[in-house]
């Protein structure tokens, strides 16, 4: 379903990203750049109020003409970014969340190895396994 | 390499070799010269007596080499002969390629003569590691290889650490010795695993298994090994002691296990390893590991950081940060596989699988130690700690000891969950509440094997408990059976033979007043006067003093007289206690009718000399009566002192309380807001 997942760190610098290898796949690099500054926005935005009430799915971040572009911010300032074929017929808001949902957690099992230190890239094989899965469905 | 050889081949016939032949034979010499070139007193005395700047395979690693390749001694002894080590007494390339050659002759069915090896020859077969053998030999005794890595698989982990802190001692040690040694004696049987040898052919064993991966990722290094020269080559060193030993390995054994799980299968042997490993980081077998000691362990083991990292994704089932004890098992075990050159599988084995583990083995290993421990330990004082530190679960406060015994009464692992809890909250509790509690855990724990043993134990501390609880509280009954918590305390106070504690203290009194009467053996109407005084009721004393009276009256006035000086002694006791006083008070009512004829009693008896006469013989009995009489009293007294100096504490305590009530409630409304 996904055409791009990227998993950006706090300090905005790429822990993991992956894309569907058939197109360019710097543009996607590109667009995940470009919708960070999207995401501090609406972190901004909600920061206002107290810290528990913000939510962790952040929605819809920018359409593009063939692409949406998804966030997700973790309450470590972990940024999930996840970018889907507009062509898709609609991807129900449900299931972008599941999908959010199984990167937190692969990405919680990350940490939990000791062996990982936070801020390395993620190069855990059932992390790609899971990417993979979710990737696999857009044919 | 070849060229050297080419230039230092004078000796022998010129040899023709192609190019795939070349590679292997200079890759096989390589590793037989970087073994020798390694350690300084490794080499036979052949190695000593090279030309410098000459480099030859020590005797030992071709011989082992050759041994490889499954000729009989015999062949092997012409070869040798033939090449011209024998000649000049060391194998120079030149030799060496020449055996190599002759032995792919001989294995190829051609006699051993010089001049089979003019024709081309397929190249000779080794029973070599699966990393060569794919690469080179295309040796169809691969699979046979990868098997026998495997018992160096426990012995490289069993030298683990050793291998950090003595890796660079290692190689000086013959590494000829042990893989002959090694492989009579360790056939490559997973279970009959090389951990009964030394350790120092473990280590040597070892150390050559170590570079294994590192050969089989960087072949290229190999022939970089021997150019490099001894000290900054230990790598190569590795590598080619490492080799040896595989193809030494090779040779006998081709019956090891050929299912495909087999490298994932862990022996009892490893798992007690495994097990002691795991102890040496926690001492508590059924808690974890937590990640970073975890990772400082295994970081030993000189694996990159993702593949320890990978090792960590797949043994950690439930990924929460930490290692139970059949999830260590399952890491140590990929580790060592991984050092033997074992790809990682892409999930975890079923035989790794924690449930695997601690069905085929931990309960009974576990928990059989564990009782081990408890077995030497004292059962009564530390079964309930032990216990304690086995289980993960949180008290839970048992209100009376009854209760969780009837709770435990089951056999579900539940029920075992309850009985450890109940285990657990005894420890909280008296000692006895342990004891008593633990023959029905022990029944519970039917399935465990160890639990018997606790059994055994806890029974008969249990019968010993309860023998030694039944003495002491005779005594006092009632108060026991009033108090169940203060009857386990007061067990408790029993067992440790040290202060009885307040309650114990309810033992003097009681007990103390009837043996008082034992003194007194006189007529019935004095022991029930005695008795009446010590135990202070008023009723009992008037019903006695009552008693008393007619009998004194019926008797003669000798008795009156006798009751006369306890009565005086009564007044004198009397007066520093009130209770006495009223103790006295129905005697007093009661004795006032005797007192008339006391008064005249003693008159009677001072003037009465034939009553003195009379009384001779009663005279003695009755000082002992009174002395025992006044005894009696006195301790009465100070008893009744006691006894009213609470009374009087308890009541400014009830002021003090009433006060402070008070206070409370005035200063509540002002704090409420």
């Amino acid at each position: 379903m996904a055409v791009c997942v990227a998993v950006i760190a706090k300090e905005n610098y790429p822990l993991y990203i992956r894309s569907i290898p058939t197109e360019n796949e710097l543009k996607f690099h590109y667009m995940v750049h470009t919708s960070l500054d999207v995401v501090d926005e609406k972190i901004s935005a909600m920061g206002k109020a107290l810290v528990d009430q913000r939510e962790l799915y952040l929605g819809l971040l920018y359409p593009t003409e063939d692409y949406k572009v998804y966030g997700y911010v973790t309450n470590s300032k972990v940024k999930f970014v996840m970018v889907v074929d507009s062509s898709n017929t609609a991807l129900r808001d449900n299931e972008i969340r599941s999908m959010f949902r199984k990167l937190h957690n692969s990405y919680t099992d990350v940490m939990c190895n000791p062996f990982y230190n936070p801020g390395d890239r993620i190069h855990s094989r059932a992390f790609d396994s899971m990417v993979t899965s979710m990737m696999i469905q857009v044919c | 390499m070849e060229a050297a050889a080419g230039g230092g081949c004078g000796s022998g016939p010129p040899l023709l070799l192609s190019e795939g032949e070349q590679q292997c034979y200079s890759e096989l010499f390589a590793r037989c010269a970087g073994a020798a070139g390694g350690g300084p007193g490794s080499g036979p005395p052949e190695a000593a007596r090279t030309v410098p700047g000459t480099v030859t395979a020590a005797a030992g690693p071709v011989a082992d080499l050759f041994r490889a390749s499954q000729l009989p001694a015999e062949t092997l002894h012409q070869i040798t002969e033939l090449c011209g080590a024998k000649r000049v007494g060391y194998f120079g390339p030149t030799q060496f390629y020449i055996a190599l050659k002759l032995i792919a002759a001989a294995q190829s069915g051609l006699p051993v003569r010089i001049e089979s090896i003019k024709c081309e020859l397929p190249l000779p077969r080794f029973m070599m590691s699966k990393t060569d053998a794919e690469i080179r030999f295309g040796n169809p005794a691969e699979l046979h290889g990868t098997k026998v890595q495997i018992p160096y698989l426990i012995t490289e982990k069993n030298t683990f650490k050793r291998m950090d802190d003595e890796d660079k001692q290692q190689e000086t040690q013959s590494p000829t010795m042990s893989p002959l040694a090694s492989p009579p004696s360790s056939p490559p049987h997973y279970q009959r695993v090389p951990l009964s040898h030394g350790y120092s052919k473990l280590r040597s064993s070892t150390e050559q298994m170590h570079p294994a991966p590192y050969e089989a990722r960087q072949p290229l290094v190999q022939p970089e090994g021997p150019s490099s020269g001894a000290p900054g080559a230990k790598p190569p060193r590795h590598k080619a002691s490492l080799i040896r030993s595989f193809s030494v390995e090779r040779e006998p054994h081709d019956n090891s296990s050929n299912y495909p799980d087999e490298p994932w299968r862990i022996t009892e042997e490893q798992r007690e390893y495994y097990v002691n490993q795991f102890r040496s980081l926690q001492p508590d077998p059924s808690s974890f590991i937590s990640g970073s000691v975890a990772k400082n362990f295994f970081t030993k083991s000189k694996l990159s950081i993702p593949e320890l990292s990978y090792i960590w994704e797949l043994s950690d089932a439930d990924c929460d940060g930490a290692l139970t004890l059949p999830e260590f098992c399952a890491a140590f075990h990929l580790i060592v596989a991984r050092k033997n050159g074992y790809p990682l599988p892409e999930g975890l084995p079923p035989t790794l699988q924690p449930e695997y583990l601690q069905a085929a083995f931990p309960k009974p290993k576990r928990e059989c130690t564990l009782f081990d421990s408890y077995s030497e330990s004292m059962p009564a004082n530390q079964q309930p700690r032990d216990l304690n530190r086995m289980e993960k679960l949180s008290i839970k406060d048992t209100a009376d000891f009854p209760v969780p015994t009837q709770d435990v009464t089951s056999d579900d692992k539940q029920e075992q969950n309850k009985t450890r809890l109940a285990l657990k909250s005894t420890a909280d509790e008296a000692l006895p509440k342990d004891m008593s509690e633990d023959p029905a855990t022990s029944k519970d724990s039917n399935s465990l094997k160890a639990r018997p043993r606790s059994r055994s134990y806890s029974s008969t501390s249990i019968e010993e408990a309860m023998k030694r609880g039944e003495d002491p509280p005779t005594p006092p009954p009632r108060p026991q059976k009033t108090h169940s918590r203060a009857s386990s305390l007061d067990l408790n106070k029993v067992f440790q033979p040290s202060v009885p504690a307040t309650k114990s203290g309810l033992l003097p009194p009681p007990p103390a007043l009837p043996p008082r009467p034992c003194p007194s053996q006189m007529s019935k109407p004095r022991h029930r006067e005695l008795q009446e005084f010590p135990q202070g009721h008023p009723q009992q004393s008037e019903q006695v003093s009552e008693a008393e009276i007619h009998p004194q009256l019926n008797r003669a006035p000798s008795q009156v007289a006798e009751s006369s000086p306890t009565k005086k002694d009564i007044p004198h006791s009397q007066p520093p206690s009130k209770p006495i006083r009223r103790k006295f008070r129905p005697e007093n009512s009661a004795t006032e009718s005797q007192e008339p004829p006391s008064t005249v009693g003693p008159v009677s008896a001072a003037s009465g000399k034939p009553h003195a006469a009379v009384q001779k013989q009663s005279s003695k009995q009755k000082k002992a009566i009174q002395t025992a009489i006044r005894k009696n009293k006195e301790a009465n007294a100070v008893l009744a002192r006691l006894n009213s100096e609470l009374q009087q504490q308890l009541k400014e305590v009830h002021q003090e309380r009433i006060a402070l009530e008070n206070q409370l409630e005035q200063l509540r409304p002002v704090t409420v807001l």
